[in-house]
């Protein structure tokens, strides 16, 4: 401990965590550090966090976090001037990652969007919506939506010790089989989405009894055309196929296909 | 319209606008203007990015609607959750058990706790005590923030227990919930919710302690309410002034206007602004409040009626009271024998569901068109904040002119009034319409 101590006496590293579009639910899980929150600040300096604090500055970071996804102009100016101004940049919950919900509208004409929902449409400023990766490089993904606060506190120790953080990158299966759930795929014909989903979470959703919405993304190397063919098998019509890739993760190379009509 | 803050804050004796105001949710700026003639322009614009979730919603199944509305807002994800489940359980004509009911309100009541302890202790007290946020509040405040951040993970984990995580649930589903928690979980839970009701008065001296300004205005004051119980996940739509009505009549009553400078639409009961959210409650329910929550209510000198904004801190430390008892209550009354499975909908007529609950921060509606597949044709959503931005741009219109007249700071007193909202930006920014009007 006192070597750790030792290793951020100083200077202490600065953190900013930033909004874009989407619904401060990452912003909240970061907030539900409540056990580790008064640690964390005596390591680091929270120097831009618009929820929490009306002190900000507009600097260097050291470590930045973006949640929510890149939607208008002004947004893709912004994550330029992070990037430029960031030593780490890491990408906080699905939004930043690959869109996440607000990505069905992706889906649709933007034009008809507006017109469904404005008869003048000229002051809206609003494109595809997309992770922060699409515009700029990213250091890390935290996918999840929320990612769990672990995972936020493993990402801000692995980036003081400068250590590579733990990536996930397998299926939300293995976690599942950790705590010994009865395959709820195989066994119950339920259409859980484990299978091609990102691990992280804790296989939250099998162990409620549920089917895994798949709302950590894809996996590495995922199959998702295996398993709508699984999906098909046990029932489940083209539209609903379509409707169960098209949330969280539609538009990433891995799901677009299945995703598509 | 800029993530910088500072920098494009102009403060001088008469006029500010403030660029993205700090320490609310999402992203807004205000504006203020007072003329030496003492007229007075004020906006509250909110620039958070559309996101469409009413247009997108269309064409998506009903059991994922409240998966989906769920994102509409990181802070308050169980309201929207059990208003779209309850508006599309009501358009498929589907009655759920006591014991869900009880559970839905447990669960409800926990993002109350969490959230009120979130808004007073992290986003307003700093204000009246003389520091930027809650992280440096501590170094003199230590204990009042660790106070706060227990209360804060105490409503998180009771979110967690009945709805599998705080921050997007995942149990609570159209007909109940996928599993049932556990008794020992419960007790645990039961017992802490305990301690810190013993320890809540320290909350209610703190905030006690506090001097709130007052804007002068009279405003009427919109919640639902219920002859059975404090109104939170179900009631009639009742004003100060007089308003009774069902949730299917809310359109009736409740009319939005656009608003050039914003992408929050600005929401009137008879051509008036009102108010939502805690002081509404208190106005309308106080009567089902417990002893302590009444007591509180007294040591915090929350005299009704009382339209003034500022109240809507004293009203949240008192729904915080109440929030705890009514969590013990429950606990106590729930069984837990049986594990009951979500009842199975009838789909096969196209339906129309309404369903009003009490966010956190205030009134919340949904409503849905369902075709005869349970696939939605059309989506409705009106959240607290949306509600409340006609009356947050009137008080600042009513209380810039009083600050200037006082000498005190315009900048930090229009955003002390903003704050005492608790405003929910990204909530109230999905605002679209399929079709322009009813």
């Amino acid at each position: 401990m006192k070597e750790l101590t030792r290793m951020f006496a100083k200077p202490k590293p600065k953190v900013a965590v930033y909004k874009f579009t989407g619904c401060a639910g990452c912003q909240m899980e970061l907030l539900r550090l409540e056990d580790e929150l008064l640690d964390i600040t005596e390591k680091v300096d929270i120097v831009y966090f618009m929820m929490a604090q009306s002190n900000v500055e507009r600097q260097d970071y050291d470590l930045c976090f973006v949640e929510g996804s890149v939607s208008t102009p002004r947004e893709l100016e912004e994550i330029k001037y992070i990037r430029a101004h960031a030593k780490t940049l890491i990408a906080l919950g699905d939004c930043a990652v690959t869109g996440c919900i607000p990505s069905i509208k992706n889906w649709l004409p933007q034009s008809e969007l507006e017109h469904a929902v404005y008869k003048d449409t000229t002051p809206i400023k609003s494109f595809k919506v997309g992770g922060i990766g699409e515009y700029v490089p990213v250091d890390l993904v935290l996918p999840g939506c929320p990612p769990h606060k672990n995972l936020i506190f493993d990402a801000i120790t692995s980036a003081l010790l400068g250590i590579r953080p733990k990536l996930r990158m397998h299926a939300v299966c293995m976690e599942c089989k950790l705590r010994e759930n009865v395959c709820i795929l195989t066994s119950l014909g339920k259409l859980c989405m484990g299978p091609v989903t990102r691990a992280g979470c804790g296989a939250i959703c099998p162990t409620y009894g549920r089917e895994c919405e798949g709302c950590y993304g894809p996996m590495s190397d995922a199959n998702p055309s295996a398993l709508a063919e699984e999906y098909r098998k046990l029932g489940l019509s083209s539209d609903d196929i379509v409707r169960k890739f098209r949330k969280y993760a539609g538009t990433t190379n891995e799901f677009k296909e299945v995703a598509g009509l | 319209m800029s993530a910088e803050r500072t920098a494009n804050t102009q403060v001088s004796a008469k006029k500010i606008e403030v660029c993205y105001v700090a320490r609310v949710e999402g992203q807004a700026d205000v504006r203020v203007e007072v003329a030496g003639t003492g007229e007075t322009k004020a906006e509250f614009a909110v620039f958070e990015p559309i996101r469409f979730f009413e247009a997108f919603l269309a064409g998506r199944r009903y059991n994922e609607v409240h998966e989906i509305t769920s994102r509409l807002c990181g802070i308050c994800p169980i309201a929207h959750q059990m208003t779209a489940l309850r508006a599309v359980e009501n358009a498929l004509k589907l009655k759920v058990t006591p014991q869900t009911k009880a559970l839905r309100r447990l669960l409800a009541l926990s993002a109350w706790i969490q959230s009120h302890t979130l808004s007073l202790y992290f986003l307003t007290a700093p204000d009246y005590l003389g520091f930027d946020g809650a992280v440096s509040m501590a170094s003199k405040y230590e204990d009042a923030v660790e106070r706060a951040l227990r209360l804060k993970k105490l409503g998180n984990d009771l979110g967690e227990i009945i709805g599998g995580r705080a921050v997007h649930p995942i149990s609570a589903v159209v007909g109940g919930f996928t599993k049932i928690p556990n008794k020992e979980d419960m007790a645990q839970i039961r017992q802490r919710l305990k301690q810190e009701k013993d320890d809540i008065w320290s909350t209610v001296d703190l905030f006690k302690s506090l001097k709130y300004p007052k804007v002068s205005r009279d405003s009427d004051l919109v919640a639902i309410s219920s002859e059975e119980e404090y109104a939170v996940n179900e009631g009639r739509l009742k004003s100060v002034k007089g308003l009774d009505a069902t949730e299917e009549e809310y359109r009736k009553h409740i009319q939005e206007s656009e608003v050039t400078h914003s992408n929050t639409k600005a929401s009137l009961f008879n051509g008036k602004d009102f108010i939502v959210g805690p002081l509404a409650r208190v106005s309308l329910n106080h009567k089902k409040l417990t002893p302590d929550a009444k007591k509180a209510m007294e040591q915090l000198d929350l005299k009704l009626p009382d339209s003034n904004p500022f109240s809507h801190i004293k009203a949240r430390v008192v729904e915080l009271v109440y929030s705890l008892d009514e969590c013990i209550r429950i606990i106590d009354t729930l069984k837990l024998d049986v594990a009951e499975q979500p009842i199975q909908p009838t789909i096969g007529t196209p339906s129309e569901g309404f369903a009003l609950t009490e966010a956190p921060r205030g009134l919340l509606y949904h409503a849905y068109k369902l075709d005869a597949k349970g696939i939605v044709q059309k989506a409705d959503l009106v959240p607290p904040t949306a509600h409340n931005s006609a009356s947050i741009e009137s008080s600042l219109r009513a209380f810039a002119p009083e600050l200037v007249k006082r000498n005190e700071d315009l900048q930090l007193g229009c955003e002390k009034l903003v704050r005492s909202y608790d405003p929910c930006i990204s909530c109230s920014v999905h605002v679209t319409r399929l079709k322009k009007g009813r």
